[in-house]
């Protein structure tokens, strides 16, 4: 029988090793899989592991699928730092495409070179809004953040497909469910020339820089930590929980806002049916994996976005199901918490003690 | 009255879904334990049983291998949270993952498939007038998960088992003083809750729609854990709201046909709403929310040896 006991203290080096461990059993899990489906597994996981950092291209589709990951990853990993179980990121980002992809649509060929500052802006107003909607019905009602977040991340979702299909659908389009395409004035502007990397990018790195200044050098952050750490000594020392909620909410909000609006600006140039492969939930397990700490999670999302460019390789050319990705994502976050298990405690196997009744 | 009844039992289809996957919920949750895998489980067993009856032939089997499946990743999950000691909360959502990934993964060669339609109704009273083609008419599981509620009712508040349950959801530590293994004791609950999603997830690909297409559980998993709550963790009010949240459901379609011009995204909104309705509303009354919450809800438990 295992028996698990307590560790006095978690080691520093074993918690970040944790999330390395999980992904090389990950892998691992993976290469299983691949004997399963008769894949030669080296092949099918260079698609992972070699395939998406092999050459400029390759780095600046990374870049763009890593772009909107870390923008919500670092997001969440303030809210959960303040134990606000915020998952409906997905629903945050799809509220920015929108608002972003609102705006957009109003500039017109002529537009100054500048208005893309304004979709911006737009972006991140809509993803606090929707972020703001769970706050208030936590805050004044005391509703479940975690359930309310995500079904508010349904109600988007179908509110983004009446506008494809009603209101904003192209007229030209040929009665494809998108809107049209936006003009140059409204589209961020692309990092290198030869890849489709966009400015998205740098603000993932400038949302992980100041969202480490807020949490580690500020006293706002300081209390937000404080209470999602130890409620109790934040009740004691007069720390507010529902400023804890609202600032995590509200920056996660923007960050994911952002995200949805690089999206429509960014590579897709319009608004569609769906902004978002499920960047919102795969972010979560970034912040975990990188250990709810701004510089983590920039890392972390760049290993789920080169498992996301595994997942459309392997599709593209093994002809296997891009759902593969899901199966990864989902046993890299469980390898990861019983990783966690054995950081904080320590295994014994001892024979089960007879029943006492 | 002709009209009431079609309507009835549309309402009774959509709700035992809901109802099978929150009871099972339930079942979690009175031990103590709160699993947010449930869309996860219920997507794999829409796949998994989807996939037993296109190649069996018989909803039954794929009703089967559905409720396996459930347990399946419950066990997955049991492992983590009761023997790893890890938090729910994010083995709930490993699992949600794992199991939506799964699903999709398993259930793309399936996709645009139909199943032929099975045999339904209950004997004998299927012949009865109007109410024998309508209200007796649907799938057996139907009348099952009615029963299933009013013998989890019993089951937790008239047996000694059942109350050695909501003890260890109660306080574990004082279950523990007393000698009875809590561990094993969540690890049952868990099993028999995942089997119930399971089959709920089953019955939808294999009953409701008879087709599979990704993601078709369509949040109905996060719907039961607020039912749960709505239903102040009794089994019965439970059942209750899980019909009333089904006749929600068919509200939209009814609404569509009476021809009322609200475009069709905003009227599946409604289930979405109103559990968010139902969530502030239960939410601003914290005595309603209290009296029957399990205690240790959501608390990991290690036994200080």
């Amino acid at each position: 029988m295992i028996q698990l006991e307590a560790r006095a203290s978690a080691s520093r080096l074993a918690t970040w090793l944790s999330p390395l461990a999980a992904l090389v059993l990950t892998m691992l899990g993976g290469a299983l899989l691949f004997v399963i489906l008769g894949v030669d597994p080296w092949q099918g996981l260079r698609l992972f592991l070699v395939e998406p950092f092999n050459g400029l291209y390759a780095w600046g589709e990374l870049a763009v699928k890593a772009a909107p990951l870390a923008l919500c990853a670092v997001g969440l990993s303030i809210c959960f730092r303040a134990n606000v179980w915020n998952i409906g990121a997905e629903g945050q980002l799809v509220a920015g495409a929108i608002a972003g992809g609102g705006v957009a649509l109003l500039a017109g060929p002529e537009t100054w070179r500048g208005y893309v500052l304004l979709v911006m802006a737009a972006g991140m107003l809509g993803g606090m809004a929707w972020a703001a909607l769970t706050a208030w019905l936590k805050d004044r009602f005391g509703a479940n953040e975690m359930l309310v977040s995500l079904m508010l991340t349904y109600v988007i979702q179908l509110l983004l497909g009446y506008l494809v299909f009603g209101p904003w659908r192209d007229p030209y389009g040929y009665n494809f469910p998108q809107s049209r395409s936006f003009d140059e004035a409204a589209l961020l502007p692309t990092l290198w020339e030869g890849t489709r990397a966009h400015a998205g990018l740098a603000l993932a790195f400038a949302a992980a820089a100041v969202a480490w200044l807020f949490l580690a050098r500020s006293y706002p952050g300081f209390r937000l930590r404080v209470v999602g750490a130890a409620p109790a000594a934040a009740r004691y020392a007069g720390y507010s929980p529902r400023q804890a909620l609202w600032t995590s909410m509200l920056a996660c909000g923007a960050l994911a806002g952002l995200a949805g609006m690089g999206e429509v600006a960014g590579p897709m140039q319009r608004l569609t049916t769906s902004v978002s492969p499920g960047y919102g939930f795969a972010a979560v397990i970034a912040a975990f994996l990188g250990r709810l700490h701004p510089a983590g999670a920039l890392v972390a999302s760049v290993v789920m976005a080169a498992l996301y460019i595994g997942g459309e390789l392997a599709q593209s050319r093994l002809g296997l199901p891009a759902s593969i990705v899901g199966v990864f994502q989902g046993l890299a976050l469980a390898l990861l918490l019983l990783g966690d298990t054995l950081v904080r405690h320590r295994i014994r196997w001892r024979r089960p003690a007879p029943a006492a009744r | 009255m002709e009209n009431l009844l079609p309507l009835v039992a549309a309402t009774l289809n959509a709700g035992t879904p809901l109802a099978l996957a929150a009871l099972g919920l339930a079942m979690h949750e009175r031990a103590g334990v709160i699993n947010l895998g449930a869309e996860g489980m219920m997507l794999l067993a829409a796949a998994a049983g989807f996939a037993a009856a296109f190649h069996t032939g018989s909803p039954w089997w794929g009703l089967a291998a559905g409720a396996a499946a459930g347990a399946a990743l419950a066990a997955g999950f049991a492992l983590l949270v009761v023997v790893f000691n890890a938090s729910q909360y994010g083995s709930g959502l490993a699992a949600m993952l794992l199991g939506s990934g799964l699903s999709a993964f398993a259930g793309v060669s399936y996709a645009g498939r139909s199943l032929a339609r099975g045999e339904t109704g209950l004997p004998l009273l299927r012949e009865l007038p109007w109410v024998g083609n309508t209200v007796f008419a649907l799938h057996p599981l139907v009348y099952a998960t009615m029963a299933l509620a009013v013998l989890l009712a019993w089951f937790l508040y008239r047996t000694r088992a059942g109350m050695l349950l909501r003890a260890v959801g109660e306080s574990p530590e004082s279950a523990h003083a007393l000698g009875y293994p809590v561990g094993r004791i969540r690890t049952l609950a868990i099993l028999a809750g995942g089997l119930c999603c399971g089959l709920a997830g089953a019955y939808l690909s294999v009953v409701y729609t008879q087709l599979w297409s990704e993601g078709m559980v369509a949040g109905r998993g996060w719907m039961a854990l607020a039912l749960i709550a709505f239903g102040m963790w009794h089994p019965l009010w439970i059942l209750l709201g899980a019909y009333l949240f089904g006749g929600l459901t068919m509200l939209q379609f009814q609404l569509q046909g009476m021809g009322v011009q609200v475009p069709s995204q905003f009227l599946a909104m409604l289930p979405y709403v109103c559990t968010i309705a139902v969530l502030a509303l239960r939410g601003a009354n914290p005595g309603w929310l209290r009296r029957n919450m399990p205690r240790s809800l959501g608390r990991p438990f290690l036994p200080e040896r």
